[in-house]
């Protein structure tokens, strides 16, 4: 979009500064200093800029430039890389020079019973030590070794087309199955395309182990071809991250990582090797018991707490569950619902802890929050204790904290003491494991039962269900997601894009068992669902893995689709394309005074470009086939798409505004117009 | 409120960019940091001084014992604890004002490490209230420059009191 100059004012020399909005100021400035093209996408945070921006524009197709990488200083040939000029070896001689010098180890100080192997190798030993059976990852300079290495190995491999994708694949993966996932990427670009997987695992808590390449440490800090500060640049968005720079340490660090990743909250764990570390002849001692001094776990919870826990809730005359992710982490679920029951509490859960409660039971709250089920938000609000199990009260979650749950006492379970009192006060903590917790609490635990409680909740059920207008003679994407639904019967693997389409979907698709629901919650990146559904059917080639995506979510990361053809993964891709950005267009709809800044784009034809990936790949326009449009999804043997139009600007109801209680929901008068 | 917060950590390289990246990250403000090895020389302390409320200074002390290379944490509130800062001080003395400023040097505990016809380098350690009164009696004189380390603490063990 280019931003015409500014509207003729006379500057009036005001005696003092200006005030104006942020967003205003930023744009002023940016006009000052000479710019007139902006390249950029939208998004909650930038929303006011983008308003900003709007009353400037002209409508403008900017061109992006394309830039490729290449040596600067010779050849593509060349194998020391630009780093040839640098090193003054001269241009003829350059290609000839060997890239890396081999450093034996095992001349000096071999103990007696450790065994040496160049680190390409002991890298490969120690994936088939954690018994990993699957990596995803992409190829570059100084992966080479590696890539060497695993050329022989009993690996399978999948290459995604960016590493991005590759990333959100390992992350499925490890969400559908519960085992770390593995990613590898070169130095440099390849890192830094690791960056979003890295903070979407980050934030969901999921167990991810990535291997990046890196410059010779002799080079490091020169500013040498392909190099990144990758550990600097990913530490905020890893559990832990650390560059191996001694051959004697290589072997155990990649232990450290996996145990790391995989205990206590889980997260991402990122090792940069550099490549003479790959080549370097490196120990492998033997395995033992991982001690790291500044890493304790403490899963058991404490009995003082958790009596009191306990006494809390046989107490409550109004509890609710409040269920997170974390249930489905510790594998608590079927503890989850044997304590719910026998404690008669209802069970309300976030967009993470989906599939963690049969939501075809009576006592189901669904998910509560800003696009949550009205039930769910009344129960919290009129709740007089809420226990929150491996949740962590985000805004999105809990709207104004202020008022959030105002007569409830609290009880939180969390193996994360950090996350105990972060956003609210918390009367009664219990730091563990969920499923130890409960486990621990349940004898305590008496039948309450709380008949007026369960009256209440089945009125507000009855009152306001999730609810769209199924008269009208569009497509409404809540029917394609019911009708979905109803034809696998509610045993597919979901994954979903973020937007509209992730909230209807959790709200249209009743999850019965954890792991079902494979979704981004916590960074919320657009572009998570074709790669993740390329992860779970990796992971689980028997089971039926579907997509449900938004067009513009679809259009960030769609160049995998070549991935699953690749591999013969028989994917689904449910499209509810709405032609809008359509999450940010409700926003604009109801806060921006209508005014689209940027919130749409022109699509391809997404069945016809499914084809020339070599999937199957239909449109749909009629309400009337679509139906038949999932039976012939349902039974395409190749990865197919399904272009559903839908209506272009339907609202994801019943929504809490940004910073209003859980109860001030909007649209629960649409519900019961419909 | 002020707290201090004394952190074992790993004396490994990286282990200061994770602290700090992780109070940026988290928008904590820190009054200063002292970072310095131990008797092990595995391991590093930090002293931290953190100003917040309750509720925030027990965040910062979560998150940083979350940091996997940080062994433990204390937070030294409400304990009786003798903590110290250093300063290097460079002020501006001609020689008339000689005898004065070294007996406002030794009314304080301070000492002489360098002097110059227009100047006078001293050296003060002690707890901050103290620093901070030396470089306001010093103001008057003019102060060409000023380090200072952060403080150090650590907890009494026992309940009497040698020198405060
Ligand atoms: C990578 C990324 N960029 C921007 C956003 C902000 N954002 C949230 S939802 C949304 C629109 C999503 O559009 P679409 O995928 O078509 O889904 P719809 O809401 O229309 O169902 C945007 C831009 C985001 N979540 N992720
Ligand atoms: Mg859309």
């Amino acid at each position: 979009m280019a931003i015409s100059s500014l509207p003729q004012e006379a500057p009036a020399q005001p005696p003092t500064p200006l005030l104006k909005p942020g967003r205003e100021v930023i744009v002023d400035i940016l006009i000052e200093q000479g710019v007139d093209t902006i390249f950029g996408y939208t998004g909650a945070a930038v929303m006011p800029i983008f308003d900003a921006i709007y009353r400037r524009i002209f409508p403008h197709t900017g061109t992006v430039p394309n830039i490729g990488p290449a040596c600067p200083n010779c050849s593509s040939q060349c194998r020391n890389y630009g780093n040839c000029a640098a090193n003054g070896i001269d241009k003829e001689t350059r290609c000839l020079t060997p890239l890396f010098v081999e450093n034996d180890m095992s001349k000096n100080g071999n103990d007696a019973g450790t065994v040496y192997k160049p680190g390409s190798q002991v890298i490969v030993d120690m994936l088939l030590e954690q018994k990993v059976e699957t990596i995803f990852g992409y190829l570059g300079g100084v992966v080479l070794p590696l890539f060497d290495k695993l050329y022989d190995a009993p690996i399978r491999f999948i290459i995604p087309r960016h590493e991005q994708g590759g990333c959100h694949m390992a992350d499925a993966y490890a969400r559908a199955t519960g085992k770390p996932g593995v990613v590898i990427a070169t130095s440099g670009p390849g890192a830094t395309n690791l960056v979003t997987g890295l903070a979407t695992a980050m934030m969901d808590s999921v167990p991810l182990v990535a291997l990046t390449g890196q410059v010779r440490t002799d080079l490091i800090g020169n500013d040498a071809f392909q190099e990144a500060d990758t550990t600097g640049i990913t530490r905020p968005i890893t559990k832990h991250n650390v560059i191996v720079k001694n051959p004697n340490d290589l072997a155990q660090t990649i232990r450290e990582a996996f145990h790391i990743a995989t205990t206590g909250r889980p997260g991402p764990v990122l090792i940069d090797i550099p490549v003479d570390m790959q080549l370097a002849q490196c120990p492998i001692p033997p395995k033992k018991d991982i001690e790291l001094p500044g890493y304790k776990l403490r899963p058991q919870g404490h009995s003082r707490q958790i009596s009191m826990a306990a006494q809390a809730i046989n107490a409550a005359q109004k509890p609710v569950f409040y269920v997170g992710g974390g249930v489905i982490i510790s594998g608590a679920a079927e503890t989850l619902r044997a304590t719910a029951q026998k404690a008669n509490v209802p069970v309300t859960t976030t967009l993470m802890g989906m599939g963690t409660y049969d939501q075809s039971r009576a006592e189901s709250l669904d998910m509560l929050g800003m696009h949550g089920a009205a039930y769910a938000n009344f129960a919290v609000q009129h709740a007089d204790l809420l226990v929150s199990i491996g949740a962590r009260f985000e805004d999105r979650v809990t709207g104004n904290l202020k008022t959030f749950a105002p007569n409830a006492k609290i009880v939180h379970i969390d193996l994360d003491p950090a996350s105990i009192s972060k956003n609210v006060h918390v009367d009664i903590p219990v730091v563990g494991d969920a499923r130890q917790v409960l486990e621990a609490m349940m004898p305590e635990l008496e039948h309450k039962p709380r008949t007026e409680w369960f009256e209440q909740i089945a009125a507000w059920k009855a009152k306001h269900p999730f609810r769209y207008d199924k008269k009208k003679d569009v497509i409404k994407p809540q029917y394609v997601i019911e009708e979905l639904y109803r034809q696998t019967q509610g045993d597919a693997i979901i994954c979903t894009g973020v937007g509209q389409h992730q909230m209807w979907t959790a709200q249209f698709y009743k999850f019965k068992r954890p792991r079902q629901f494979i979704t981004s919650g916590g960074l919320g990146t657009m572009g998570f669902g074709l790669p993740s559904c390329i992860g779970a059917k990796i992971a689980h080639p028997d089971k039926l893995v579907i997509d449900i995506d938004g067009d513009s979510s679809f259009n960030m990361t769609l160049t995998e689709l070549s991935t699953a053809v690749m591999y013969k993964l028989p994917i689904k891709v449910v499209l509810i394309n709405n032609g809008y950005m359509g999450m940010v267009r409700q926003w604009q709809e109801l806060f921006y005074g209508r005014r689209y800044s940027q919130s749409s784009l022109v699509n391809p034809d997404f069945a016809n470009l499914a084809r020339a990936f070599g999937c199957a790949g239909l449109t749909v326009d009629k309400k009337t086939q679509v139906p038949d449009a999932i039976k012939q999804m349902l039974a395409e043997e190749k990865p197919c798409v399904v272009d559903f139009h839908v209506d272009r600007e339907e609202n994801v109801w019943p929504m809490v505004p940004a910073g209003k209680s859980l109860h001030e929901m909007n649209g629960l008068d649409i519900f019961e117009m419909a | 409120m002020k707290h201090i917060l004394s952190a074992l950590v790993l004396n490994k390289p990286g282990v200061l960019a994770h602290v700090a990246g992780m109070f940026a990250a988290r928008a904590f403000n820190i009054d200063s940091l002292a970072v310095g090895p131990t008797d092990d020389p595995s391991l590093s302390r930090m002293t931290i001084v953190v100003v917040g409320d309750d509720r925030v200074v027990e965040q910062v002390r979560k998150q940083l014992a979350k940091i996997i290379s940080v062994v433990k944490v204390q937070d030294f509130v409400g304990q009786d604890t003798v903590s110290r800062d250093l300063m290097l001080i460079s002020i501006a003395c001609p020689p008339e004002k000689r005898p004065e400023m070294l007996a406002l040097i030794e009314m304080f505990n301070a000492k002489t490490v360098d002097i110059g016809p227009k100047f006078v380098m001293v050296e003060v350690a002690g707890p901050e209230s103290k620093i901070e009164a030396f470089i306001e009696a010093c103001r008057p004189y003019g102060i060409k420059s000023l380090v200072r380390t952060g403080t150090v603490a650590m907890a009494r063990q026992s309940h009497g009191k040698i020198e405060e």
